[in-house]
């Protein structure tokens, strides 16, 4: 023991730094944040950490070029000794960094943490958040599949709609007129050098600020923010009535990280490594792109967003909520900061949440997408054809062949486009079902040079027959009252 | 006795002149510096603006694309460095209208830019992305594109197709005309 002692006095005299990490250890925080909702601060920390350790570990096999990204990433999946399980910590690393970065923000908005005098520590906060993003982004590319060839032409099209600079931008993205090698070997920069440094410069300041102005008080409802009184009051509850951060609040912060580190080996080892997808040959157009996880809500929003609105509300929508953010607390700087007092920002929270994961949960399904393959590997259900004449189905021939299927579904079975036919007799009558057929609209093409007249018939007659038994399908009834029981009886034979 | 008499006001000015010209002189060379760092980060942007990416390149003998018919077709893209591998291997879609005119289509969406397939059983482009949809003649069907297909010019010489081609359309640089059909040659 006293070797050690020796050793560590030596070492104090030389570096003087013993006196700084005790006073930084043990520095007053206030009694209530020694709480469970403190600790996602530190746990995001903790994910960069590793995505720093896992990255370098990348890094020592993986090769940034666009000719050899994706063998290499065979090779660590395959080739090297447990290269798939640093993979899988380093994907679930990402995915669980933008989680607890996301939470981390909820809960000091929610808490006004934002509020006089931390306002630039939120202010890093948000940069940091965008960074998180950044690097998510980034790191989905170097993961060199058909996904991230995609995803990447998804990001220079978006680019492209800038005014004016426009095609700059893309050639600046890419490195050159295609996605190719420059792209590859920018992203990688990006993704290891400039935001890495950005991040731990921005987390150096956050943690800093952190420490100088001291974590954000337990907020209690009618305890009000003023700048003339907020210093006097805090010091009062930090240094007075607080306690030293070290043991009182930390050991929760630890057992929480080391919660998060298991999680993601557990994620790692049972779900293993994110892809890679097939390889970035843009020949192979058999492809459905997919952006990962956390920007799969964007994806959502790109096939909603009407054509003519697109362009602004890209340009527009983000720039907008960044600068909403930063200058947060410049609207709200002083007063109440209990969420129990605050209606609208717990609404906020519990909007963007719902939007946020409702999109998610349709970018998982992606029902705006034809399914390509519909049309020829899922079958119209055999209930749907008992009992039927030659012509419906001949009709129901037209319908697969001609890729109807793709975006309509039958029995919940085939493409999600278009509405689901399982009853559309009910709701078109025989002349809409022809009209709709040929001339589209509503988002539905026109089929009218697609289809011989004979097709179009048969395809109709089968339409009309997707009713349920005991309900008649639509007519018209103005129809039968001029042509009487003629009408009738022609409209059930022929167009 | 401490403050050598005389020197004081102007041995301080001079040190503070010091640190403003020591400034100065960095100053200008970080200008220097940053003159040449700034052109090489824009180099991509220079050699479109200056030389241009495209250029005319062959899609092989017109017997491979039969007349009505939409087939798939590859090309080496002209600007290439040895390591793009694949990434530099481009496809596009070129439809024999009528034996006499040609149309080449970008495979990039006109939306974002995925890659759209061609059903000739319904005459259809459907982009997998966003469910965007193209007529044969890459006129828009239905989705969110805000345009039709993007097209390459092209010129046929010695039974060959050629397109001007290059750099990777998009809905802001459609480096192709615009308009959406157009034969340089026939």
């Amino acid at each position: 023991m006293r070797v050690i002692q020796k050793v560590g006095n030596w070492l104090d005299q030389r570096l003087q730094l013993g006196a700084a990490i005790r006073d930084t250890a043990g520095h007053p925080v206030p009694r209530e944040t020694a709480s469970w909702f403190y600790v996602f601060g530190s746990a995001a920390l903790t994910c960069f950490m590793l995505q720093i350790v896992t990255g370098i570990l990348l890094a020592l096999i993986y090769v940034p070029s666009a000719g050899e990204a994706w063998s290499s990433l065979q090779v660590l999946n395959h080739g090297i000794s447990l290269g798939w399980f640093i993979r899988g910590l380093h994907g679930w690393g990402s995915n669980f960094m933008v989680a607890i970065v996301l939470i981390h923000m909820a809960q000091v908005f929610l808490f006004g943490a934002y509020k006089f005098p931390r306002e630039l520590t939120w202010m890093i906060g948000v940069i940091l958040l965008l960074m998180t993003l950044g690097m998510a982004f980034t790191g989905q590319v170097l993961r060199f599949d058909q996904d991230a060839y995609w995803g990447l032409g998804i990001g220079a099209s978006i680019a492209s709609r800038v005014p004016v600079v426009g095609p700059w931008a893309v050639n600046l993205m890419l490195g050159g007129p295609i996605i190719a090698g420059a792209t590859l070997s920018r992203f990688f920069a990006v993704h290891v050098f400039l935001i890495p440094g950005l991040l731990i410069a921005c987390v150096g300041v956050h943690l800093l600020m952190v420490l100088k102005l001291g974590v954000n008080e337990w907020p209690m409802p009618g305890r009000i923010v003023r700048r003339a009184t907020y210093l006097k009051e805090y010091h009062e509850l930090a240094h007075t009535k607080g306690v030293p951060f070290v043991p009182y609040a930390v050991w929760k912060d630890i057992f929480f990280s080391g919660f998060i580190l298991l999680s993601i080996a557990v994620c790692a080892i049972y779900l293993g490594p994110f892809g890679p997808s097939g390889q970035p040959d843009p020949t192979i157009i058999q492809t459905a792109p997919r952006p990962d996880f956390f920007f799969l809500w964007l994806y959502a929003v790109l096939s909603f967003l009407p054509p003519s609105a697109e362009t602004p509300l890209l340009m527009i929508g983000p720039a907008i909520g960044i600068v909403v953010l930063l200058l947060l607390p410049f609207f709200a700087g002083e007063g109440e900061k209990s969420w129990k007092r605050r209606p609208i920002a717990v609404l906020t929270i519990l909007l963007v949440a719902v939007m946020l994961s409702s999109l998610t949960q349709l970018g998982l399904h992606t029902p705006w997408s034809p399914i390509m393959d519909a049309w020829s590997s899922v079958p119209i259900p055999a209930e749907y054809l008992q009992g039927r004449t030659a012509l419906e189905r001949r009709g129901a021939l037209v319908f697969q062949a001609k890729q109807c299927h793709n975006c309509h579904s039958l029995d919940d079975m085939g493409g999600k486009r278009g509405p689901a036919l399982d009853r559309v007799a009910l709701r078109l009558t025989q002349d809409q079902l022809i009209r709709q057929v040929i001339q589209g609209g509503g988002n539905m093409p026109a089929y009218g040079k697609n289809l011989s007249p004979a097709e179009t018939t048969a395809l109709v007659a089968f339409l009309e027959t997707l009713h349920p038994a005991g309900q008649p399908p639509a007519g018209n009834a103005a129809r039968e009252v001029v042509l009487g029981a003629s009408a009738k009886a022609s409209s059930s034979t022929q167009p | 006795m401490t403050q050598p008499t005389g020197t004081e006001p102007t041995g301080v000015s001079r040190r503070a002149m010091l640190v403003k010209l020591g400034l100065l002189l960095n100053g200008v060379v970080g200008v220097i510096l940053a003159v040449p760092i700034v052109r090489y980060i824009l180099s991509p942007v220079a050699h479109a603006r200056k030389i241009g990416y495209q250029s005319w390149l062959s899609l092989g003998g017109l017997e491979q694309f039969p007349s009505g018919q939409t087939r798939l077709a590859t090309y080496r893209n002209p600007v290439v460095n040895s390591w793009d591998g694949e990434t530099a291997d481009i496809a596009c879609w070129v439809r024999n209208v009528d034996g006499q005119n040609f149309q080449v289509f970008a495979i990039n969406c006109a939306h974002l830019g995925c890659p759209v397939r061609w059903f000739p059983q319904s005459n259809l482009f459907m982009c997998p992305c966003h469910g965007g949809a193209y007529y044969q003649d890459g006129s828009r069907a239905s989705g969110p594109p805000p345009r039709g297909l993007f097209t390459y010019h092209y010129k046929i010489e010695d039974g060959k197709l050629f397109i001007d081609a290059g750099e990777m359309p998009t809905t802001g640089s459609p480096v192709a005309n615009a308009s959406g059909v157009k034969s340089t040659c026939a």
